[in-house]
């Protein structure tokens, strides 16, 4: 990797002396060239993940990646952290352990720290039914190779003692899901460790730099019109979370995405109380506590199309309700602060990932409230597709065309978030 | 939180309410007619549009009727409610200029 200094013990006792005063900056802050050869449009944790697996693995370095923003701005620093791959069907579990194992070794790969803690993900299940079909869910899991396991009720005590598991409890314990390898990473070191790696392998990454229109001759990409100017490439990848049928439309292309808001929030910080990540579809809590000792919570989406990174309140006081039956050693925690993030959601709570109708246009997008644990992998996957200009295996089965063959991947209830 | 206005009952909160989407998509008259792409089109492609956008409501916990809404889906303000059936605000705008 030329020209960027190693971060290891040495850089860091190194620069101690200093008083960490000589660092260099991550990455390069260029102005855009006139052309490209790929254009990566989005600077989050896939369009970086994009432009880093395009250099790395496919050797194509002439790369922009145009952010309307600052780097991770949008969902890639909003979302509550989780990454897991207990997904119920043969392609979504494919797609998603993909991703997991590459962050698993992604820390040493991009020499970031990514902070991924491998803590467990446990589902819980309040109702006769919820423990059936969270069985049958493991089990399939479990035929696709992923680690995932039923835990019973003093199973799930004994890992969460602070969780009301009484009988006569609102919304009793009666098991849950485990996957062990699942857990959390810290969102701002991936966007920022694949930023850093990408520009050392020469890709351009281009702040404040806003798409304003998609150049076309005929039925092929030419380039994008921006803010700061005309860039033109043969190739062209929307990875906008949040805005992909805005950037879609630029280029006249209709999606089956509805954009929606999605909240978190966090509490003040405390002392270690949960050493796991507990969600709860049912009632729709999902729970974990950060390394600075906030409990960082997630809410559902609104229930109708918004643009305003912002939710309703009644929103965060159902979570919180919910919330504080299942952990009433939380009530009298202030919340900190929430936000907002704007989820595009497609009709199976699938991504789409692959090739448009416009050639040399690619699609990475609609990955609703669940695209942070898919971000190495959704990288991964979409810089074939842009390389080879066909899908990777991983990624065919969530082309664009199922919604018009039909062949859907009903996901709704894997997200764990209803929508 | 919106406040919104229920032709039949007034203003309510948003938690009296759910949003039916994309208001003004015509069910084709004859679906056997149509190809794979096109009821494609008709079964999930939305504008989801930025901005000045149509939908359409149901007052759930209230009296259960459907209504059309214009709503800012930037700002969230909501500009006009109309019953169904009643043609979105711009078009009887347009069509009382043309009247004048």
């Amino acid at each position: 990797m030329k020209g960027m200094t190693r971060y290891s013990i040495f850089s860091l006792v190194r620069n101690a002396i200093g008083y960490h005063e000589g660092w260099p900056r991550a990455w390069r802050s260029p102005e855009p060239r006139e052309t490209y050869d790929v254009i990566v449009i989005g600077g989050g944790g896939h369009g970086l993940a994009t432009a880093y697996y395009l250099a790395k693995e496919h050797g194509i370095t002439n790369v922009a990646v145009l952010e309307k923003s600052w780097l991770g701005g949008g969902n890639t620093g909003r979302n509550t952290t989780i990454v897991r791959s207990n997904y119920l069907w043969d392609e979504s579990a494919a797609l998603y352990e993909k991703s997991l194992q590459l962050f698993e070794g992604m820390t040493p790969d991009i020499n970031f720290n990514i902070m991924l803690s491998q803590r467990g993900v446990i589902n819980l299940a309040h109702n006769l039914h919820d423990l059936r079909e969270l069985t049958r869910r493991v089990g399939a899991i479990r035929l696709n190779g992923i680690d995932s396991e039923v835990l019973n009720t003093q199973q799930v005590k004994a890992m969460v003692p602070i969780l009301n598991c009484q009988p006569d409890a609102r919304y009793p314990v009666l098991g849950a899901s485990l996957q062990r390898r699942a857990g959390v990473a810290r969102h701002d070191a991936i966007a920022w460790g694949l930023a850093r790696a990408a520009d050392a392998r020469g890709v351009d990454i281009i702040q404040n730099c806003e798409v304003t229109g998609i150049l076309r001759d005929g039925g092929r990409v030419t380039g994008v019109e921006t803010t700061r100017g005309t860039i033109r490439a043969p190739k062209v990848g929307i990875v906008v979370a949040g805005h992909t049928s805005v950037l879609a439309a630029m280029a006249g292309i209709r999606l089956p995405i509805q954009s929606h808001p999605l909240q978190a929030m966090v509490s003040e910080p405390v002392k270690p109380v949960i050493d796991t990540v507990v969600m709860s579809g049912a009632v729709h809590v999902y729970v974990s506590q950060s390394d600075r000792g906030e409990l960082l919570l997630g809410a559902g989406i609104d229930g109708f199309n918004s643009y305003a990174p912002r939710g309703s309140l009644p929103v965060i006081e159902q979570q919180m309700a919910a919330c504080l039956e299942l952990f009433p050693i939380f009530s009298r925690l202030r919340v900190m602060r929430t936000w907002g993030g704007i989820v595009d959601v497609c009709p199976d709570a699938s991504p789409i990932i692959g090739k448009t109708p416009v050639e040399g246009l690619y699609i990475n997008g609609g990955w609703g409230t669940g695209g942070f644990k898919a971000t190495p992998g959704s990288g991964w996957v979409f810089a074939h597709t842009m390389a080879q200009d066909r899908p990777h295996p991983l990624n065919e089965p969530f082309a664009l065309e199922r919604f018009t063959t039909g062949a859907l991947i009903d996901e709704h209830g894997a997200a764990a978030v209803a929508h | 939180m919106l406040l919104i206005s229920c032709p039949w009952c007034g203003a309510r909160d948003e938690t009296e309410f759910s949003c039916g989407g994309e208001a003004h998509i015509a069910r084709p008259a004859d679906p056997n007619a149509l190809s794979d792409a096109e009821w494609a089109d008709y079964l999930f492609m939305r504008k989801n549009t930025r901005g000045p956008y149509l939908e359409r409501w149901v007052h759930t916990a209230g009296c259960r009727r459907w209504f059309n809404v214009a709503r800012d889906t930037v700002t969230n303000e909501i500009t006009a409610v109309y019953k169904m059936g009643a043609k979105p605000p711009r078009a009887r705008a347009k069509a009382s200029r043309r009247k004048r």
